[in-house]
């Protein structure tokens, strides 16, 4: 595939590296140092950093303005936009500030719903949905025109990706989502949190048997566990999140003190396994709220050092 | 039909306490069948008026009356001669109908005794669900027969989301997916690889979002 945009992560993945993301969350205030201080975290094990646009529906410091910190700090920022929010106006506007900002990376998601944040009595936009935003930022940058049909000048460069979720039902549709995804513009896909990682190699194979690993790039969405309390909330509470039950024992069985060192290891062991399987061209580690091991968990995986773009 | 449910009669209370002659009218339409606003209804609501007023010491007159629609001129000409004597009209019928109660009967109060909820049916006696959400741009043929502007929470066009788990939406565990049932019936139709067309952009100026909206036929104007 032919690079299109400045985005170093396109032109990692393009060179046939494995390509490493992590993410930070905007802090719930407006100190610009709670940005920076967790990408300095991560900036040297990870090629992009993930922002997340309020996550779980609560409300936090724009995802666009930590995408400019830390952009000014040197870095490569992906700026993630849900499609809750904002109307295509909003949206169309953000993503012209972004470029303005030469942010060079966009993930376009539906985000979770109002219910589950702290404005539950909000209401919430969809104008577009999450594939419809991957078709306006490629209309956008491919062929330099806003949704109304006017030329942009000075057209947006980003590389647009979007989520899998292979976990979420029904199962038979989740391949051809992607192929839609792909359709619609997809370049590059971040997948949810893999802990079943015999149905995440199943997916994979019906991917690429219909060839769809040769149209996007594939980056495997990896979350350590904290503790055996973690495992069993993601498994209960968080939707569309698969963990098998041996997870939940092994995590259970290890003394709580050591569970969070196990809770990494089960990480290492999902990437090294990952790493051979047809199709996986990278690994987003989403490290919540737990950025300080993302570094170790690099280091030990085999991912590091990063290979260095000009 | 328009579904409704009722007022708490607390809030209702609060609306017509300091009023001596009340009109409880009722619609024998929708939220007579979704039994909310009907002629039995009215009945329910205005004894317990009474009561609360005999409590209270005040002596508060209170009738009641049902008409076939409160949407239509001819139906709410039919109270045209007794409206005058009455303070307040609370009315059981859905948001129209108490709108157009209060357009027609310009200097007296009107107050809603029951909230407008949505479009639905009834899948059996006591629950109703949403089916439409009268976007005024129906996909349904496209959908299988499902509407996914109405019942998917996140109106996902091309969904479903990640968070359809086991045939539920990620809200509530009792709300079915609504790509779930579309998968299922595209299935049943035979017509799954519809599933890759791409839903494009929705025009939503016939929506909510274009403003009021207005059907004009000047086909059937007499």
């Amino acid at each position: 595939m032919s690079v299109k945009t400045p985005s170093k992560l396109e032109k990692i993945l393009s060179q046939g590296h494995l390509a490493v993301t992590s993410e930070v969350g905007p802090p719930r205030g407006s100190d610009p140092e709670e940005v920076t201080e967790k990408a300095n975290l991560i900036k040297d094990h990870v090629d992009v950093i993930n922002v997340t646009d309020n996550q779980t529906s609560v409300t936090r410091m724009s995802s666009l303005a930590a995408c400019i910190h830390i952009k000014q700090m040197g870095l490569e920022p992906m700026l993630q936009m849900v499609t809750r929010d904002k109307n295509r106006i909003a949206l169309q506007s953000e993503i012209l500030g972004a470029a303005s900002f030469d942010i060079f990376n966009l993930l376009c998601l539906s985000g979770d719903h109002q219910s589950f944040g702290d404005n539950p009595k909000g209401q919430n936009v969809h104008d577009l949905d999450s594939m419809q935003l991957v078709q306006t930022v490629r209309l956008m940058r491919d062929e330099g025109k806003f949704l109304g049909g006017a030329d942009i000048k000075r057209p947006p460069r980003m590389f647009v990706g979007a989520a899998a979720n292979p976990f979420a039902d029904p199962f038979e549709i989740r391949v051809p989502r992607l192929a839609k995804k792909i359709a619609c513009g997809a370049e590059y896909i971040q997948t949810q949190c893999i802990y079943n990682l015999d149905k995440f190699e199943e997916w994979m194979k019906l991917v690429c048997d219909r060839g769809l690993h040769e149209k996007t790039y594939i980056l495997a969405g990896i979350t350590p566990l904290k503790s055996a309390g973690m495992a069993k909330f993601m498994k209960n509470r968080v939707p569309g999140m698969d963990v098998p039950d041996d997870v939940i024992k092994r995590m259970s069985d290890t003394p709580k003190e050591k569970q969070a060192e196990e809770g990494i290891n089960i990480c290492i062991e999902t990437i090294e396994r990952l790493k051979s399987v047809e199709g996986v061209k990278g690994f987003h580690i989403m490290a919540i709220e737990w950025e300080e091991k993302v570094p170790g968990i690099v280091e030990r995986a085999g991912l590091y050092p990063r290979p260095k773009i000009d | 039909m328009i579904v409704a449910d009722k007022k708490p009669v607390e809030e209702i209370i609060d609306y017509v306490k300091d009023s001596k002659k009340i009109l409880i009218l009722g619609c024998n339409e929708c939220v007579t069948v979704c039994e909310a606003g009907g002629k039995k209804e009215v009945g329910v609501l205005a004894s317990t008026l009474r009561m609360y007023f005999l409590n209270q010491g005040k002596d508060v007159r209170i009738d009641e009356n049902t008409l076939e629609r409160q949407c239509d001129h001819e139906y709410l000409e039919e109270i045209r001669d007794v409206a005058d004597e009455y303070d307040a009209i609370v009315s059981l019928a859905c948001g129209v109908g108490v709108q157009f109660m209060a357009e027609k009967y310009h200097s007296i109060p009107i107050y809603p005794g029951v909230n407008t909820c949505f479009l639905g049916a009834t899948e059996h006696r006591g629950l109703w669900t949403e089916r439409c959400q009268a976007c005024g741009n129906c996909l349904l043929a496209v959908t299988g027969g499902i509407c996914p502007v109405s019942r998917c929470a996140k109106r996902i066009l091309n969904g479903p989301c990640g968070g359809s788990s086991k045939g539920k939406c990620e809200i509530n565990k009792d709300l079915d997916c609504a790509w779930q049932l579309i998968v299922d019936r595209l299935k049943a139709l035979d017509r799954l690889e519809d599933y890759e067309k791409v839903c494009e952009i929705k025009d939503w100026s016939t929506d909510r979002a274009g403003g009021p909206r207005k059907v004009v036929r000047e086909d059937v104007q007499i």
